[in-house]
């Protein structure tokens, strides 16, 4: 197999350029090594979209934030994926951290932040009745939004596919070679593909992948930078309203109050430095630091509703910015490393800048005819009328079938789910894709359906049915 | 000597001493809310009996499996060979709930039945 | 629009016997939705024995107690569409479900059952750290797994709380083959009923490890172990007792929430303790021609007291219907003392018919008293040679008593050693 550009990662950052280069008239192989897209920082973050006042001026994080907060919605829309511009606040519970948000906010001006102000007492209340008495005050960015991570990557790749991307899953890039006609050759071990261009979006093992042809440059180095975090039920909605911040450490954000876009509560993170790059545990100590954190934003906050936890792992690189550029050594590869937050805010600017840049190697290139940036919406039956109901049940009976009651999630929905163009493979799959599963019993009864749907859509025995792909299989073998 | 145990005859569980001479004999049971508790101690003590329950192989059914049990208590020694004959079994459909699977088993005088019905396919 | 006298939310134990009894009653327009595709609910998936020993005064499997019910709905002729969701109740009691077949159904009811039973607490709401390996499951969906799809889950197992259903299902694997490591109980006690302790543990030499938890979960992709440890008083893991066990399932049976996602949807009042509505003696909700039975009203240990606590509730209902009811005037219930709840919350004092009081303890006790009490006067005590958390105690009123009693008082429910 011969592909123009081969993109290395199917997080956000690689598939949102997978989907910007599919407008154009050159094959593009998107490159995943696990049985999903969206199985890396994108899984597992705070889904929100920073207003960029964080950033160190000038650096790329602040631009592409900036600019990503601009091309959101849009894009969002493009993708049907959900977004919500709900604001983000970041309270002060004395003079020095008071001080602090001034900081932020010259620093947000400076950045090109709209809207950005310090607010009291008054209106913080106003904003967010639940807020710790002890607040003195907040900055308010009314520009930030939540977004959901896994469903824009999803959406991303599912138009990356529909507008002629290949998606190859479970092909890990284990070594590169450059061939006499200039071309790359990527091996996974087993499977081999070539390709003239190369765009590394391999997350936490960017270095890796780097260090493949020769750059292994010592700033590349990705420190994987672990947070966890706890999901609470939908029965905590209206906790807050708006994404709660703490005053930042050197360690990141800190721990954040945040609802998401499907009306759950978000907590977390922490933020450890660790060694194993696929280290995605959750820990006692964690859990302890994380509520006792988010406990001084927001008191109530009860872990009775807690319905699950998750760890990430954020590729946090020493020199704290984003690195996006043209191999030193090598003409035809970019890298993209040390994509840590607000990298899911900057990714719509990301994969735009690294759309130029290959431009800027392959020279123009020819627009496909055909293109269609839009996404068509899946179903989401729990959020139609009675009426749309009727006429959808009608055109096919799958979707008066609810299988995951907790979310009211159809059979016609899991099916959609599996045969969309890249379509989920797995029970994890069918979670993100569908939100059956997701909910408060977390899988409890609708999990052995789901199983029983995967394996009759892919025409594979129950116990090959897997979690998450390879052997997370979720069954042994038959009784009898 | 005294022996305790818990009833089983029913989820209620009621402490029971079993007092036994060196022999073995049952000299008296104490503890028991009803007579079947009596009965329990006496079995527990002498020949101690389980229900089986387990599933069975359905050909041709609209499930794979059927639930079977023991239509009586079994001896508690006879469980694991019973459980090794319902698991050969190969059942067609359909299965009437109580139908008998196994007459008899090992020759216990207590049959396997079906504990729920199984429609063709 | 479908009209009918009464629907009945759930064609498990409790549905089937409240629609049955308010039949008796003289109701003649009834119908059963039930989500599943047979009638049964869970009892279809538990085929071990110990049903019906109160009700039939016989060993029942789970398969056998719901037949006997499947048939006599079947004889009496009582609507029932199955593989049908209940999405929805207006306040003025239209019932909005959904199925394959027929679409979006609206149905309107002079009176509603609620009988949707429980779920049971997952993973997250425990917070175990760890990886997010497969081979983690409640030890309800492992049985579906065992004994409705025949098939085996792991091979090596540990089993997280010592409920009922994690008690049966260690007996269960190790029947089909797979090898049950321990089960361990946070408290110092087992939630489950002795005579599954000593069945399916004992009987197989299964070790119980009291106020001991999971502390770890290792593996990325599949289970491979769990760290166990000991825990002090307020269930917190001690330091040094950490012991790490291989294993590729852990199976958790570590309690029941009633499913009321659709009673408080519609904005009845729910019991924090027991997570189900609270109800009047008749088993009608704070609404008004809604009422509740079976898990969804509290967790219960046996399915008989499921059978006769829905039997109240259909005559209830058809009370209600006929509008036989008598004028309400309340008095409340409250456990203390070591009492965690009581199930009715409410006794209207004219219902003119002795009424059991169902509660639980919240730890066990032997030789204990339990007293009913009124303004601080004594009305009755039993004494209980034993009283444990797992299993439900309950103590009768007489309707002569009850009438007695001063309006909107508090009826007691205490425990003393």
């Amino acid at each position: 197999m011969r592909f123009d550009v081969a993109i290395i990662g199917a997080g956000v950052v690689g598939s949102l350029i997978a989907r910007e280069l599919s407008q154009f008239n050159i094959d593009v192989v998107l490159l995943e090594k696990c049985n999903d897209m969206a199985m890396g920082t994108t899984k597992a973050n705070s889904a929100i979209v920073h207003a960029g006042f964080d950033s160190v001026p000038g650096s790329l994080k602040a631009i592409t934030n900036v600019e990503g907060v601009k091309l959101m919605p849009a894009l969002c829309k493009d993708l049907a994926v959900p977004y919500k511009n709900i604001g983000s606040l970041v309270l002060a519970f004395n003079d020095s951290q008071m001080a602090h948000l001034t900081k932020l906010l010259i620093r947000g001006n400076k950045n090109g932040v709209p809207k950005l102000r310090i607010i009291g007492q008054d209106k913080l209340r106003e904003l967010e009745p639940n807020v710790n008495i002890n607040a003195l005050g907040a900055l308010w960015a009314p520009t930030a939004s939540i977004v959901c991570p896994y469903e824009l990557n999803i959406a991303a790749v599912e138009n990356a596919v529909s507008n002629g991307v290949k998606f190859i899953r479970n092909f890990e890039v284990k070594s590169i070679k450059k061939q006499s006609d200039g071309a790359y050759m990527l091996s996974s071990g087993k499977d081999k593909l070539q390709a003239k261009y190369i765009i590394n979006c391999a997350g936490v093992f960017s270095d890796t992948v780097a260090a493949m042809v020769g750059d292994d440059n010592v700033e590349y180095k990705i420190i994987p930078r672990k947070g966890e975090y706890f999901l609470f039920d939908k029965t905590a909605n209206g906790l807050v309203n708006t994404v709660v911040f703490q005053c930042p450490t050197k360690m990141g954000k800190g721990v954040l109050i945040a609802p998401t876009v499907h009306g759950n509560v978000i907590v977390g993170p922490n933020a450890i430095d660790i060694e194993d790059k696929e280290d995605c545990s959750t820990t006692i100590q964690g859990g302890i630091e994380i509520m006792t954190k988010a406990r001084r934003s927001i008191s109530t906050l009860s872990p009775k509703e807690m319905i699950t936890a998750f760890g990430g792992l954020r590729a946090h690189t020493e020199g704290d910015d984003f690195i996006i550029e043209k191999s030193k050594k090598n003409n035809n590869i970019i890298h993209v490393v040390g994509i840590e937050s607000p990298g899911l805010s900057a990714a719509p600017a990301i994969a735009n800048m690294v759309k130029m840049m290959l431009l800027s190697i392959t020279g123009e290139l020819e627009e496909k005819n055909g293109f269609d940036p839009v996404r068509p919406a899946p179903v989401r039956f729990k959020d139609l009328s009675d009426s749309e109901r009727r006429e959808l049940v009608k055109k096919n009976k799958a979707y008066g079938r609810v299988v995951c009651r907790c979310e009211t999630i159809t059979e016609g929905e899991i099916l959609d789910a599996i045969h969309a163009p890249a379509g989920a493979l797995d029970v994890d799959g069918i979670k993100r894709r569908t939100r059956a599963g997701m909910g408060r019993c977390q899988g409890g009864f609708c999990g052995s359906k789901v199983v029983g749907i995967l394996s009759r859509e892919l025409d594979i025995p129950l116990d090959e049915v897997t979690k998450f792909g390879k052997e997370s299989k979720v069954l042994l073998k038959k009784t009898k | 000597m005294n022996k305790e145990m818990v009833c089983v005859a029913c989820p209620i569980g009621c402490s029971l001493v079993v007092e036994l001479d060196k022999a073995g004999t049952i000299l008296s049971v104490a503890g028991n809310q009803c007579k079947r508790g009596n009965e329990y101690a006496i079995t527990e003590c002498t020949a101690p009996t389980r229900t089986l329950t387990t599933t069975a192989k359905v050909l041709g059914g609209i499930t794979p499996l059927v639930p079977v049990r023991s239509a009586k208590p079994l001896p508690k020694g006879l469980l694991i060979e019973s459980v090794k004959l319902i698991n050969a079994l190969k059942i067609k459909a359909p299965i009437k709930i109580g139908d008998v699977l196994i007459a008899n088993v090992l020759d216990s005088g207590v049959d396997i039945i079906a504990s729920n019905s199984c429609p063709k396919m | 629009m479908l009209n009918y006298d009464l629907v009945v939310v759930g064609g498990g134990p409790a549905g089937m016997a409240a629609a049955l009894k308010a039949k008796e009653c003289g109701v003649n327009s009834i119908i059963i939705l039930e989500r599943a595709e047979t009638l049964g609910g869970i009892l279809e998936q538990c085929i071990h024995t110990g049903f019906g020993l109160h009700y039939f005064n016989e060993e029942l499997s789970g398969p056998e107690y719901a037949y006997r019910f499947i048939d006599l709905v079947e004889q009496n002729e009582i609507e029932v569409k199955t593989d049908t969701m209940v999405l929805g109740i207006s306040a003025d009691n239209v019932v909005t479900a959904t199925n394959n077949q027929e679409g979006i159904i609206s149905i309107a009811a002079k009176a509603i059952v609620l009988a949707m039973g429980c779920r049971e607490r997952p993973r997250g709401s425990l917070n175990i750290a760890g990886t997010r390996a497969a081979g983690i499951m409640t030890a309800g969906t492992a049985q579906k797994y065992v004994n409705i799809d025949g098939y085996l889950p792991g091979k090596k197992v540990v089993i997280l709380g010592s409920g009922d259903i994690g008690l049966i299902m260690a007996r269960r694997m190790t029947l089909e083959g797979a090898e049950v490591k321990m089960v361990l109980e946070l408290m110092p006690y087992s939630g489950g009923l002795t005579r599954n302790i000593v069945q399916c543990l004992e009987d197989y030499n299964i070790p119980l490890k009291l106020s001991c938890t999971v502390i770890d979960i290792h593996g990325r992709e599949r289970l491979e172990g769990v760290t166990i440890a000991k825990v002090d008083r307020n269930r917190r893991p001690i330091k040094g007792t950490e012991e790490y066990v291989a294993c590729d399932t852990l199976l958790l049976s570590v309690g029941l929430i009633p499913e009321n996602e659709l009673s408080a949807a519609m904005g009845i009042e729910i019991d924090p303790v027991t997570g189900g509505p609270i109800v009047g003696e008749n088993r009608e909700t704070t609404h008004k021609g809604v009422f509740a039975c079976g898990n969804v009203l509290h967790v219960h240990d046996l399915v008989d007291y499921v059978t006769i606590e829905s039997q109240i509730a259909g005559e209830g209902a058809a009370n209600y219907i006929l509008a036989l009811e008598e004028e309400a005037i309340y008095v409340t219930t409250k456990g203390i003392d070591g009492v965690r709840y009581v199930v009715p919350q409410r006794i209207n004092i004219n219902s003119d018919k002795d009424v059991k009081l169902y509660f639980r303890v919240g730890q066990t006790y032997k030789n204990a008293k339990i007293f009913l009490e009124n303004n601080e006067e004594i009305i009755l005590s039993r004494r209980r040679p034993k009283l444990a958390p797992g299993e439900m105690e309950d103590i009768t009123i007489k309707s002569e008593v009850l009438r007695e009693l001063p309006v909107n008082s508090e009826l007691i429910v205490r425990v003393e050693v």
